[in-house]
């Protein structure tokens, strides 16, 4: 009865303990070693490899822990839709700081 | 001489309306205001808008007033700028957003598709609570001194300068903000998951791709400015100096969270309108719609790139040179898909059997009135001209132009051509046709002086201006009044109707949809037996074998 | 005379208020779905497009910390260091180990384990709330130091940090100009409200999983409805994700010496 793939009454697949407990040792240690990251002089890698990190982190949590590994294409293009009009935000809005150093032409 | 006309409406000597139907089917209040029912949470929403449309029409008619002048001799400036802050705000916010989604879009959507009902109707009724309470906090905004900072809020006079209700004007708009969020999100929800058998993406009604695409704007864009109200409010309220220059922050961070909505926004307000110009045209001219892929893929092509183009409202603000260049491209990349869509309904105009139903007359001036709108949009769009027209009269007609020449058309369009379908009755045609007429000439004398009076260097928001743009004004404001007795006649005859209307009985205008299948007005679960879907969008020849046996089966009769 | 074509089953609007026990329908079922199948297909796909709102509201704030900590980079790092890194690193602890406790919640539902599902969501709950002790002692801390934006908010402990020992031995921060050590307010500002916004989403969620404890030991969710628990877990692990960023982005600024 505790079989990762066992089907669900309402058909889903059903994600079991030992996939948590694998993503669960993974977020601790990614969570160890980003704080161990910024305790170290690496310029202008630390923030990338912070946000390296926590992606890594997030991803794990979004496909395993919200099932979005197991889910249909249509929750994984919706899932895509956010990240891509979040990062669209950020990106367009940084575009117009970003280049106001540059002068008028 | 015979008027040409496609209406087919039943032998009124012994029509009825249907017994059992979605308004008969339970009594009282409460079962009206704790309904899940889409199509009664549907005509709450059209009571309530046409209310607040009229008080947004009624400080239209204040601004036109004052501007009769050039002197501010009817109030003083600060009221002026509450009066058309607040003509923005509820315009806006409480009618052009929710028009015709939340009133058109609930009730057919679901019959468009085959369903029942709304994939969630509790959340559904709740987005109607949320308009209300928005909507009562605006009014009462009013009454306690207004706002004056100009609908777009803009930072740091609505957080630094201002002692009116910005709060409370926040408040409104973040609320109804909610209420947007949710409709668009059951029409995603419904779309996806709840069409019958047989209906495929390729045979839903653009009607259905127009909501779908204003959907995903509604989700994805409204809760940016929500962020931006809730962060006027702390900087107002505890001087967390995030837009205040001299703690180093930037005003302009403000606009690009308040555009990256707002531009969306009017996307929201127009694709449903073209929806119902797509059902419209088509019903009309006995045509399907030219080039059906292509509407639908423009549809969700201008939901997309919408979301590209916000800061083309911000060329003169202060963003640097090169985001004005790239934003400006992009805003001409956004126009290609609503040309195609015009090019694509004139085509279906093209050797169609065209008639001239009221509804096809608001889509005709729709036709021209949002093609004007429109280009004049890229005269905007072009950063070299926008410099000279922006914050001028040139504004403000361009977007009322493809706001109420365009999207208030598509709605009396679409209110007309469902009204039989909504009440059971048809609204009398010639009185409505002659109230078309009326608006479509109020409307062109109020609002293309002011595309004049832009270019001559008028600028928007001012209660006075130089003498010589008076001639202009008052033209524009004779307009205005015209235009105010063409949106009166169809209260009106609309409520006449309501009583006195010809039984309209199932498919009056021999229209394709599903939601013309069965009676009118519809019963509670939509239809009595669940259809199947099995031919294309706007299939004319299917609905001509139809005919046949739907006048067998057409509920009619008593009982 | 050809039938309707469009046949399918009937709808009878008498059966809407027939009794539910024949068997036919979960009593779960709302009317105007098809299925069961349906029902829990449609509410998943609107939980997550709920989850696409919060994603943008939250991109607001985003952009602004982005934007500001470009221009302010000194006075942001100067700000993160009146973090205290094992209070924000025991809280990214706490809610990852929530997460977890509340995936095994949603496995308990779905394998029909209903001891287990109340024990995972009162680990759950009690998690949550130790996230939410955490963040009291640190925010009282920021007030004790008078680093709240719009409550004399002081620049004391940037333009003369020997005055603040603590923080001192630990990163020797250089003295801050004055009007770099103005903008420390930004980094609060932005600290206050996202971590803030956080926290409002955190109690929300407490608040439901308080709801559902009671819920989950009525049985309501292990004899096959098992939605609401999921789709809650969506919630959950959302708001976790934000903090594993929020946590990156406000705490581990620059930490070395």
């Amino acid at each position: 009865m505790s079989e990762p793939n066992e089907q669900a009454h309402n058909g889903h697949q059903v994600v079991g303990p030992a996939v948590y407990v694998a993503i669960l040792f993974s977020l601790l240690v990614g969570t160890g070693l980003t704080v161990w990251a910024s305790f170290l002089e690496l310029g202008p890698w630390n923030p990338i490899i912070a946000l390296a990190i926590a992606t890594t982190k997030a991803m794990l949590v979004v496909l395993f822990f919200m099932h979005v590994k197991y889910s249909t294409k249509l929750t994984k293009l919706t899932v895509f839709a956010g990240i891509f009009m979040f990062l669209v935000l950020i990106s367009m809005t940084l575009s117009d700081y970003i280049s106001r150093a540059w002068g008028s032409w | 001489m015979s008027t040409n006309t496609i209406v087919s409406l039943p032998d009124q000597s012994t029509a009825r309306i249907p017994k059992d139907n979605f308004i008969t089917r339970e009594n009282g209040l409460l079962s009206w205001l704790l309904t899940g029912d889409h199509k009664r949470i549907a005509i709450l929403y059209l009571i309530s808008l046409s209310f607040f449309f009229f008080i947004g029409g009624a400080l239209a008619g204040l601004i036109r007033l004052e501007l009769l002048t050039p002197q501010t001799d009817l109030m003083a400036t600060d009221t002026y700028n509450k009066v058309f802050t607040m003509h923005g705000v509820i315009m806006i916010f409480f009618f052009l957003v929710p028009s015709v989604p939340a009133t058109l879009g609930n009730f057919l959507i679901p019959m468009m598709i085959g369903a029942k009902d709304l994939a969630l109707p509790k959340i559904n009724l709740l987005s109607w609570y949320l308009y209300i309470a928005g909507g009562i906090l605006a009014i009462y905004t009013m009454a306690t001194g207004g706002v004056d900072t100009g609908w777009t809020f803009t930072t740091p006079l609505s957080t630094h300068y201002v002692n009116t209700n910005v709060l409370t004007t926040g408040l409104a708009a973040f609320i109804a903000g909610f209420s947007s969020i949710f409709t668009g999100l059951n029409f995603i929800v419904t779309i996806h998951k709840m069409r019958a058998p047989g209906m495929t993406w390729f045979r839903l009604p653009l009607f259905v791709w127009s909501h779908y695409a204003a959907s995903i704007l509604m989700v994805l864009a409204t809760p940016v400015v929500a962020i931006a109200i809730v962060l006027v409010a702390l900087e107002r309220t505890l001087g967390i100096g995030i837009f205040d220059p001299t703690k180093g922050g930037d005003p302009l961070l403000f606009q690009h969270l308040f555009w990256f909505y707002s531009h969306p926004a009017v996307y929201i307000m127009i694709l449903p309108g073209m929806g119902v110009i797509s059902e419209v045209i088509s019903n009309f001219s006995r045509k399907r719609v030219f080039g059906y892929t292509a509407v639908a893929f423009s549809s969700v092509a201008i939901a997309v790139f919408g979301f590209f183009v916000w800061a083309h409202h911000m060329f003169i603000m202060g963003i640097s040179n090169y985001a004005v260049l790239v934003f400006s491209l992009l805003t001409m990349l956004v126009a290609v898909p609503s040309a195609i869509k015009i090019f694509n309904w004139t085509f279906t105009l093209y050797k169609g059997s065209i008639t001239f139903e009221t509804p096809m007359l608001y889509a005709f001036g729709f036709l021209g009135l949002f093609t004007i709108g429109g280009m004049t949009g890229v005269f905007l769009g072009t950063s070299g001209t926008d410099i000279h027209l922006t914050e001028t009269y040139f504004i403000v007609a361009h977007f009322h132009f493809v706001m109420v020449g365009g999207m208030l058309m598509a709605f009396l369009s679409g209110l007309h051509f469902w009204w039989p379908k909504i009440t059971g009755r048809m609204y009398p045609e010639k009185i409505s046709q002659m109230a078309a007429v009326v608006t479509f000439i109020g409307f062109n004398l109020t609002f293309f002086p002011q595309f004049i009076l832009g270019t001559l260097g008028m600028p928007r928001r001012y209660a006075s201006y130089p003498p010589e743009f008076q001639v202009l004004n008052v033209f524009s404001t004779a307009g205005a009044t015209i235009l105010g007795v063409g949106y009166l006649l169809p209260v009106l005859y609309l409520l006449w109707s309501l009583k006195y209307g010809a039984i309209a009985g199932n498919n009056p205008w021999q229209a394709t949809g599903l939601e013309w299948q069965t009676q009118s007005p519809p019963l509670t679960e939509n239809f009595a037996v669940m259809p199947i879907m099995d031919h294309e969008a706007y299939d004319y020849e299917w609905l001509e074998h139809q005919t046949e046996a739907s006048k067998a089966t057409e509920v009619t009769s008593a009982g | 005379m050809p039938d309707s074509p469009v046949m399918a089953h009937k709808t009878d609007a008498s059966s809407e208020s027939a009794d539910h026990s024949h068997g036919q329908h979960p009593p779960y079922l709302r009317h105007h779905f098809e299925s069961v199948e349906q029902q829990a297909d449609a509410t998943n796909f609107a939980m997550w497009l709920f989850l696409l709102t919060e994603i943008m509201f939250f991109g607001g704030l985003f952009t602004a910390y982005l934007i500001y900590r470009n221009w302010y980079y000194p006075a942001f790092v100067a700000g993160s260091h009146q973090l205290n890194v094992i209070w924000g690193t025991t809280n990214t602890v706490v809610l990852i180990l929530s997460s977890f406790t509340m995936a095994m919640g949603v496995w308990c539902a779905e394998t029909q384990r209903r001891k287990g599902l109340v024990l995972c969501l009162i680990l759950t709950f009690i998690l949550g709330l130790g996230f939410l002790g955490i963040k009291t002692i640190e925010y009282s801390e920021k007030i004790e130091k008078h680093h709240v934006p719009g409550f004399h908010y002081s620049l004391q402990s940037f333009v003369d940090p020997a005055s603040d020992p603590e923080i001192f031995k630990e990163y020797h921060d250089k003295p801050l100009r004055a009007d770099m050590a103005r903008h420390t307010e930004v980094y609060f500002s932005l600290y206050f409200l996202m971590t803030g916004m956080h926290a409002l989403h955190m109690i929300i969620g407490i608040c439901i999983l308080g709801f559902m404890i009671f819920r989950a030991r009525a049985g309501a969710y292990t004899s096959g409805h098992v939605t609401f628990v999921e789709n809650f877990g969506l919630y959950w692990h959302f708001v976790d994700i934000i903090w594993i960023y929020l946590f990156a982005l406000l705490y581990l600024i620059s930490r070395h010496q």
